[in-house]
């Protein structure tokens, strides 16, 4: 058999071993995984998403949520999400790629820094990295304790809540045990504002789930 | 963000701890699967169903002839119904895929590499996702474990022109390793939090009036198979950085896991198919050694945190995510170039100059420490053979490696597989430099910009798919030289290793004599530990001065 003849042979076993493995991998593989997921954790397979009071789907409390307006300036009424290179769009998803020396990014931290200071009314020093930096993925719906610090007062005024009820909720929001050990504390902006705005109306508690 | 040495070393420890109690029961499982010699019922079926003569056993022209054959075809395919998208079920509103980036992206699929130069999100949908993509990522890599299945009966077998059947020893290595591990992590993926459907979930946040449209797609199935098979593209765009492939630090420990279990048992089922379990256990002391020593490396340049931008941001940020931070992300950078695997749970462009440099280095070494799942171990035996070599020059005898004369024609096939990465990072990054139009695709300033494109060239030709993301190779050039360095980066080795696998076949065993360099022990694992370290030195040290180092040392 000469080499041309054994290669279109191999070739044509190749078709139809991708043919018939594609059916298995492509196919029943993830459809049982589907299955599997809908039966034991329906609630995480299909994007951990969070229900308001009136059972309707308010949030993944995996995602970001930011209500921000054109210009990337988020509502001063909510706790803030940090900064996201993908417009805080769930649809994309992105980090900034630029470089620990870049100039831009230079610019952009600096700026970020006065912004949040402005807005919260305080000591530029005092505003954590997390503030001022873009996520991996554009849809961090983390930010540090020490953020959710600074922003308690703000948040607190602006939905006539005390700032100790405020911090309350932050306390329950933030993640503690082996995830925390194993990345570190992160409070949930996500879950956070849709129970600041429960306790703002206590009237129709959000369900957390 | 202050990163917490008690998390890192309990980290190191735990994951040390599970795959060295993972080591043994999986490579005598391993093991079992490539001497097998009967075939299930749907094995018979499958055989029946792909037209394949499972009784036959191969020559090393006919065994690389299939690999060869089967990659194309899947290159081609891949290729092709990435066209037709726009006319296939499944897709939702997308079409049909730009040429430049179907064809490099379907060799970066069949290469094992899934470098990703199509954003997921607006570029493919389920269908591609899903029959295209997550299948290339089960079958690359068990392509890359029957090549190494074929170098280690090379070794073991004497007096033979067959190394095995290649169409059984994938359907073996994919129906009865990958696919069953797989499934079980991706089950333990969904339990975390990782995602698993096919739709999208219209939310309404009614106190502050926001709508969104969260994403869904079958994750889980395909970011099981993308660590566990070291290939590394992501369903998102932000790959393991996504919440949604990566929701807590949990799974992102369990996914270095993932990424590490096939590659690390590797070298228990190589001692025992050849007879000597001394001789894995050296391969996986090398390995593990140079994976510790890396991973404290990373972890002392990531806690360093350098950079102007950093400073002045009060610490590391840029491109992490809020529930990791700089101990997974050390972890995640160290272990995803080690391997072949590429994903990311942190953006490597944003990583401390000399953190980028490890990440970049880990690549150069040939990723065998402890590699893509295969081409981790043969590039080890390679490297092994290079030792033995030396040693050889060192006591005046023609060197052996496990019984086989290591001559002339052995000896130049496992050189030039040492010559080809090397080769083809410098070669394609340095011309790419040259070229205005070209750089323009990377938008960063001075030794980053150099780095961007070494990254790129380097991760490309060992098949990771890891990326400083600054740079955009969807272009027509980019592409191509991308395309021509997984396409080479991969097949070439291929070709020698099997190759090597035939000529050591044929020979039969010389006995052991006073004169035998052992190949076991610390003294012949210092050796090969320090060859292969020399080897990466000698050849990209220039170029890594110009890039990480200058930018890392200098500011």
């Amino acid at each position: 058999m000469n080499t041309l003849a054994g290669y279109l042979r191999q070739a044509g076993t190749a078709l139809r071993f991708l043919l018939f493995a594609t059916l298995v991998l492509g196919l029943a593989y993830p459809l049982a995984v589907f299955g599997t997921g809908q039966l034991i954790a329906p609630y995480q397979a299909n994007g951990s998403i969070l229900k308001d009071s009136a059972g309707a789907p308010a949030a993944s409390a995996l995602i970001v949520q930011a209500a921000a307006n054109d210009s990337g300036v988020q509502d001063p009424r909510w706790f803030h999400a940090r900064p996201s290179a993908a417009k805080w769009d769930p649809a994309s998803s992105s980090p900034s790629n630029l470089g620990p020396n870049d100039s831009k990014l230079l610019e952009a931290v600096t700026a970020n820094r006065s912004a949040v200071a402005a807005a919260e009314g305080v000591d530029p020093a005092t505003v954590p990295a997390d503030a001022v930096t873009a996520s991996g993925s554009g849809l961090d719906p983390d930010i540090s304790p020490e953020y959710a610090r600074v922003q308690t007062a703000r948040v607190a005024a602006a939905n006539g809540l005390g700032a100790d009820a405020v911090a309350s909720l932050v306390e329950q929001h933030t993640s503690s045990g082996l995830v925390a050990f194993l990345g570190r504390p992160s409070v949930n902006v996500t879950a956070l504002n849709l129970a600041v705005a429960a306790a703002a109306r206590p009237s129709q508690p959000a369900q957390s789930k | 963000m202050t990163f917490n040495p008690a998390s890192f070393a309990v980290q190191v420890a735990a994951l040390l701890i599970v795959l060295a109690a993972m080591h043994k029961p999986l490579g005598i499982y391993l093991a079992r699967v490539f001497e097998g010699t009967t075939s299930a019922r749907a094995e018979r079926l499958f055989y029946r169903l792909a037209g394949v003569d499972a009784g036959t056993e191969q020559t090393w022209p006919v065994y690389l002839r299939s690999v060869l054959a089967f990659s194309a075809v899947s290159i081609l395919a891949v290729f092709g119904l990435q066209r037709l998208q726009g006319v296939l079920p499944g897709s939702g509103s997308l079409p049909g895929v730009d040429p430049w980036v179907a064809m490099n992206t379907a060799i970066s699929f069949v290469t094992n590499t899934n470098w990703q130069t199509y954003v997921p999100e607006t570029t493919v949908g389920i269908f591609v996702q899903m029959c295209l993509l997550a299948v290339q990522n089960f079958l690359s890599a068990a392509v890359g474990i029957v090549v190494a299945v074929a170098l280690i009966r090379g070794i073991a077998r004497t007096r033979t022109q067959r190394l095995g059947n290649f169409w059984v020893d994938l359907t073996r290595t994919t129906f009865r390793v990958l696919l069953p591990l797989a499934f079980v992590a991706a089950v333990v993926m969904v339990l975390g939090g990782v995602v698993q459907n096919f739709w999208s979930t219209e939310v309404t946040n009614q106190a502050t009036g926001l709508s969104q449209s969260i994403p869904g797609g079958p994750v889980a199935s395909q970011e099981a198979i993308k660590e566990l098979g070291t290939n590394g593209g992501g369903y998102f765009n932000a790959n393991s950085a996504h919440p949604f492939e990566n929701p807590n630090a949990f799974i992102s420990l369990f996914e270095v896991f993932l990424l590490l279990l096939i590659p690390s048992a590797l070298p228990y089922a190589f001692g025992r198919m050849v007879g000597d379990q001394r001789q894995g256990y050296t391969v996986v002391a090398v390995m593990g050694t140079l994976w510790l020593a890396s991973i404290s490396l990373m972890g002392w340049a990531v806690a360093a945190g350098q950079g102007t931008a950093t400073a002045a941001a009060g610490g590391l940020g840029e491109g992490f995510e809020q529930r990791f931070g700089p101990v997974p992300s050390a972890i995640f950078a160290t272990s995803t170039t080690l391997t072949s695997t590429g994903a990311v749970n942190t953006a490597h462009d944003s990583l401390p100059p000399l953190a980028g440099g490890v990440a970049m280095v880990n690549m150069m070494l040939g990723e065998v420490a402890p590699g893509g799942t295969g081409s981790g171990l043969y590039g080890l035996l390679i490297l092994s053979i290079i030792s033995v070599f030396i040693a050889g020059l060192m006591v005046g005898r023609t060197p052996e490696y496990l019984g086989k004369k290591i001559g002339p024609t052995e000896m130049k096939l496992a050189a030039m597989y040492i010559l080809v990465t090397p080769s083809l990072v410098l070669a394609l990054a340095g011309i790419t430099v040259l070229l205005p139009d070209a750089m323009a695709n990377a938008p960063a300033t001075g030794p980053h910009q150099f780095s961007e494109a070494l990254y790129a060239f380097t991760s490309g030709a060992n098949n990771n798919g890891s990326a400083f993301g600054g740079i955009t190779t969807s272009g027509p050039y980019l592409s191509v030289m991308m395309g021509l360095a997984m396409l080479l980066g991969r097949f070439l080795p291929i070709v020698l290793v099997i190759a090597l696998a035939g000529f050591l076949a044929r020979q039969g065993k010389v006995p052991t004599s006073a004169g035998t360099v052992p190949t076991h022990g610390p003294l012949f694992g210092s050796l090969l530990l320090g060859v292969t370290v020399i080897l990466t030195a000698l050849s990209y040290f220039p170029a890594l001065a110009l890039g990480p180092l200058a930018e890392g040392l200098l500011k």
